[in-house]
């Protein structure tokens, strides 16, 4: 190492100051005069006289002469603080110095302290309410004008009665006043009650309200209450603190008691230095904790229960918060319309065409389908009758896309003769009257010729003929004749004019759940025979063949595992059974095949046995594999059979016999019976 | 030494009454054997199912759970599980020892009229008044049943399992068939509504109980009609019918109060038995005895052919 210079070897503190050892490596210390080891004044006090008569003033050296700066700052031995003095202080209690008052009582020699202190604290009570004691207040009263207050007795009287009942009611309760009036002289007043401040510090913690934390006393008490604590009752503390006393007073008030901190060995008692905790304060069950209060709605009796409650509420009410006495309101909800089943919520605007882009046709039928009947001039009731859209027309505003006409155009109702005519013309003759096919309406159904007359009116509107309503009538009838059925055709023409009127625009195709195709439905592929058949069947108790079906059935894969059984058809991909789809309007819907599944069999009324072994997964579309002439006359018997027994069945006469074959049962099939009368 | 040859045994009738039980349920919607005949459940309109014995005619478990009416009851093979339907559109699978719910199977859209186990309890079959037959797995923790039988037109009123069979009978006059083992089914038409339907002992016939009066013994690979027994009253009310446990006759409920026996071959009526005054509501054979069980109002009452002893004499 470097040899350090004498100069250098100095001490120096973390701030940078020279520490000073008071002559400790340097010879010496001499109090009172720092660093003064060597010097003349060293080893000389400064003020000392020793001489009888010349004693020495009193010294009056604090501790703080003697501390530097940083003995006197934050965090050193003696920090200085401003205090109010003793004449300044208010009568308020100082919290913080309570505590700290509280804390030195438990640890002083003599517990309990304090009691002894304040026996003697000088009163410190502030000028304010010097004053209100001069002028007669009186510790617990409150401020203001005297009051005329009743007594308490009614207080008693009601804590004296039974439980459950109400408070006296006021008849009795004056009743009671003209007794007291005896007692009491009627100029009595009293001071009024002290008000309880209100406190209004925010709260500004996140912890929930009502929250108070652990009882620090409990907590560090030992005893008891030490082993456990229970953090999830409501009351824990306050309870314990009011009914946990211990037995024999508070044990080792001096210092904190408690598992942790043992026992001294002067302790006489020593019982508890081995906590003991009981199983009974832990669950043993993850079951959540017990509803509410753990009172199951037991409430005291009125007379220790002395919170006016409501009767309707057993619950804890929070500190702070009272019972509401308004109803909250109840916010109505108005459930979701009701959907129909096949409502699609997708809604396709029209795209937006410029007329003048497109043919004359399709400008024809946009037009027409919007709603306008008739392509007239814009304002043709006057500036009053204008729909919307003329109304834009006027104003120049930008065309709306979709569907704007509104229904109640007025030029619809209660036309003249002529314009209906015109409308007749515009409704038949658009594009849209000649798309429609075979949904036309026949009116006049009853007389032929008045229909065909009819026809031929509406087939001339649909060409565009202005004159379809003369050339259509007959001029063989009367004029009246003529002039009634013009006015008819006419109104006929315009009531039951094609779907695409105004509210047909408003109207949208409806989608089927499969989507792609909407005119198709699903249907099991094999069908049941005739139930007609079968019902006839029954009546004359053949049963067998003819009440029999037989399908294909798939069972699920899981199903045949259950029942311990090979699945019949392992690799079908569906369950039940087969369905294909088929057209929704189409005639094979409705039709069944007349021909039974199993075609070799005799007639039933033979009564022979059938063959048990089936070929069991042909299907009733198989027949045609086996068809023959053979099999069909054979079958012939059994139809012809069937007719006749259905005959009778119904009651119907013999000549019906005669008709060919059953008129219900459109064929599929290429067989068509040839029938032939059974003798 | 030869023996002598042993008589023939003259197949015997359940006429005589052995026991009365007053069942403290409401009305007793259905009662049954269990699968050995020992033990007897009745099904109450108060929601609950009671396990009885037989012999001693003492109330040995009750089972609630369901929220309606309880309206048919089975047990498994080995007497561990119990499985019941309801009005409350609810199948329950019961633990028979301890009562528990084991499992609440909820699909069906309307009242379950009828439920069975399969041979070994693996399936509860359910047959509904909204026209579905489900089959729930009661291995497995799904609440999805297996597979749903819609085939019918309208509610299904009866149903049975074989083996490999499953039998429904519907309101819309036709019994279905469903043979798994083929992957087919049959349908027979009966034109009448269908209050019940059953297998014979020998698997080759089904019977059927229509509310045209008529009960009827189909062949069941043909269909053909082998037996019609009439004489009863069965016109609004689904009752049961069954057949004896050798398969000797036939036995249907009836609204006139009484339960009504014919021979199976000749189908000539051979006992009326008097049960009541109010409408026998459900019966069931023993799997092997000559032992028969009815409901009617709100007590069972158990038949034998044996004598009784009752108030210390023999009777017979």
């Amino acid at each position: 190492m470097k040899p350090v210079p004498l100069h250098e070897q100095t001490v120096k503190d973390e701030k940078g100051r020279y520490q000073r050892f008071h002559g400790a490596f340097t010879g010496g210390f001499s109090a009172g005069y720092f660093n003064t080891v060597g010097t003349k004044e060293g080893w000389t006090p400064a003020t000392f006289v020793s001489s009888r008569q010349q004693k020495a003033g009193r010294q009056n050296a604090r501790p703080e002469d003697f501390m530097d700066e940083e003995d006197l700052g934050d965090h050193g031995i003696a920090p200085r603080q401003i205090t109010t003095t003793a004449d300044f202080a208010s009568g308020r209690k100082d919290v913080i110095r309570d505590k700290a008052r509280a804390i030195t009582s438990l640890s002083a020699p003599i517990p309990g302290d304090t009691v002894l202190e304040d026996l003697v604290a000088p009163a410190r009570s502030s000028m304010g309410v010097e004053l209100l004691r001069k002028m007669g207040w009186k510790d617990g009263q409150g401020v203001g004008p005297r009051v005329k207050r009743r007594l308490c007795k009614q207080r008693a009287d009601s804590a004296t009665r039974a439980f459950g009942s109400a408070s006296p009611p006021n008849g009795s309760s004056e009743s009671q006043d003209e007794e007291d009036g005896e007692f009491l002289p009627e100029n009595l007043t009293f001071a009024p009650k002290d008000v309880t401040p209100i406190d209004f510090t925010p709260k500004v913690d996140l912890h929930g309200l009502g929250y108070r934390g652990l009882n620090p006393l409990a907590a560090l008490r030992g005893g008891p209450g030490a082993g456990h604590i229970n953090l999830f009752t409501m009351d824990s503390d306050r309870t314990n603190s009011l009914f946990g006393e211990d037995r024999k007073g508070q044990r080792r008030r001096g210092g904190v008691a408690g598992q942790g901190f043992g026992v001294g060995a002067m302790e006489d008692d020593d019982e508890d230095i081995y906590h003991r905790d009981i199983m009974s304060n832990y669950d043993t069950v993850l079951g959540g904790e017990e509803p509410g209060d753990g009172l199951y709605g037991w409430t005291a009796p009125q007379q220790y229960n002395r919170t006016k409650k409501d009767a309707a509420y057993l619950g804890k009410i929070l500190e702070g918060f009272t019972l509401a006495s308004d109803k909250l309101e109840t916010k109505t909800i108005f459930p979701p319309p009701n959907l129909p089943r096949d409502f699609r919520p997708v809604h396709y605007f029209r795209p937006v065409v410029d007329l003048s882009s497109v043919s004359p046709m399709v400008a024809q039928a946009l037009q027409t389908s919007r709603g306008h009947m008739a392509q007239e001039a814009p304002s043709k009731g006057g500036r009053h009758q204008l729909d919307s859209a003329q109304r834009r027309e006027l104003l120049g505003e930008a065309t709306l896309q979709g569907i704007t006409e509104s229904l109640l155009n007025p030029s619809r109702f209660a036309p003249h003769a002529e314009q209906q005519q015109q409308e007749a013309l515009s409704v038949w003759s658009g594009p849209t009257a000649q798309a429609q096919t075979g949904q036309t309406f026949k009116p006049f159904e009853r007389t032929p010729h008045k229909q065909a007359r009819y026809d031929l009116y509406i087939d001339q509107l649909k060409q565009g003929d202005r004159d379809a309503l003369e050339l259509s009538l007959d001029p063989t009838m009367t004029e009246w004749e003529r002039g009634r059925e013009r006015d008819e055709f006419v109104r006929a023409a315009l009531l039951y004019k094609p779907s695409s009127s105004s509210l047909s625009c408003r109207f949208t195709r409806g989608k089927q759940d499969d989507g792609v195709e909407a005119d198709t439905v699903e249907v099991t592929r094999d069908q049941e025979n005739d139930v007609d058949d079968k019902q006839a069947a029954v009546k004359m108790k053949m049963f067998g063949k003819l009440t029999r079906d037989t399908f294909e059935w798939h069972p699920d894969n899981l199903l045949c595992k259950r029942f311990n059984i090979p699945d019949p058809y392992p690799g079908s991909g569906f369950v039940g059974m087969p369905k294909v789809k088929r057209d929704k309007f189409s005639v094979f819907n409705f039709l069944t095949v007349s021909e039974s599944p199993t075609a070799s069999a005799s007639p039933a009324p033979q009564g022979n046995k059938q063959s048990p072994s089936e070929p069991g997964k042909r299907s009733r579309w198989d027949v045609s594999g086996q068809a023959g002439d053979k099999e069909r006359k054979e079958k012939d018997p059994v139809s012809e059979f069937l007719s006749v027994a259905r005959i009778e069945a119904s009651g119907s006469g013999p000549e019906a016999s005669t008709t060919d074959g059953p008129t219900t049962d459109p064929t599929v099939e290429v067989l068509v019976p040839h029938y032939y009368i059974h003798h | 030494m030869s023996f002598p040859q042993p008589k023939p045994e003259v197949p015997q009738l359940p006429q005589n009454l052995l026991r009365t039980i007053d069942c403290q349920q409401g009305a007793v919607r259905a009662v049954r054997f269990n699968a050995d005949g020992n033990y007897l459940l009745s099904c109450g309109s108060d929601k609950s199912l009671k396990l009885w014995s037989v012999s001693r005619g003492t109330l040995l478990k009750t089972y609630s759970g369901h929220g309606y009416e309880v309206l048919d009851a089975d047990g498994s093979y080995d007497n561990s599980q119990l499985c019941s339907c309801s009005s409350d559109k609810t199948v329950i699978l019961w633990d028979v020892a301890t009562g528990q719910v084991t499992r609440k199977l909820r699909g069906h859209a309307g009242k379950v009229n009828c439920v069975q186990f399969n041979e070994e309890a693996t399936v509860i079959l359910s047959g509904s008044i909204d026209g579905t037959v489900r089959c729930w797995d009661t291995r497995s923790r799904k609440f999805d049943p297996i597979q749903i039988l819609d085939e019918a037109q309208d509610g299904v009123s009866s149903l049975k399992v074989s083996e490999h069979e499953l039998l429904t009978g519907s309101v819309d006059g036709r019994v279905r068939r469903y043979d798994l083992r083929m992957g087919q089914l049959h349908v027979d038409f009966i034109n009448s509504p269908i209050t019940c339907v059953c297998f014979s002992a020998d698997g080759q016939c089904t019977l059927t109980s229509s509310l045209d009066s008529t009960v009827r013994l189909l062949d069941k690979s043909t269909g053909e009609m082998l037996g019609e027994y009439t004489g009863h009253k069965m016109k609004g009310y689904k009752l049961d019918c069954c057949l004896s446990s050798k398969d000797t006759h036939v036995l249907s409920c009836s609204e006139d109060g009484h339960v009504y026996c014919w021979d199976l071959v000749e189908g000539s009526l051979m006992l009326k038995l008097p049960v009541g005054k109010a409408v026998v509501q459900s019966l069931s054979f023993h799997p092997s005895e000559t032992r028969l069980l009815t409901a009617m109002e709100g007590r069972v009452q158990v038949w034998g052919a044996d004598c009784t002893y009752e108030h210390g004499t023999w009777t017979k």
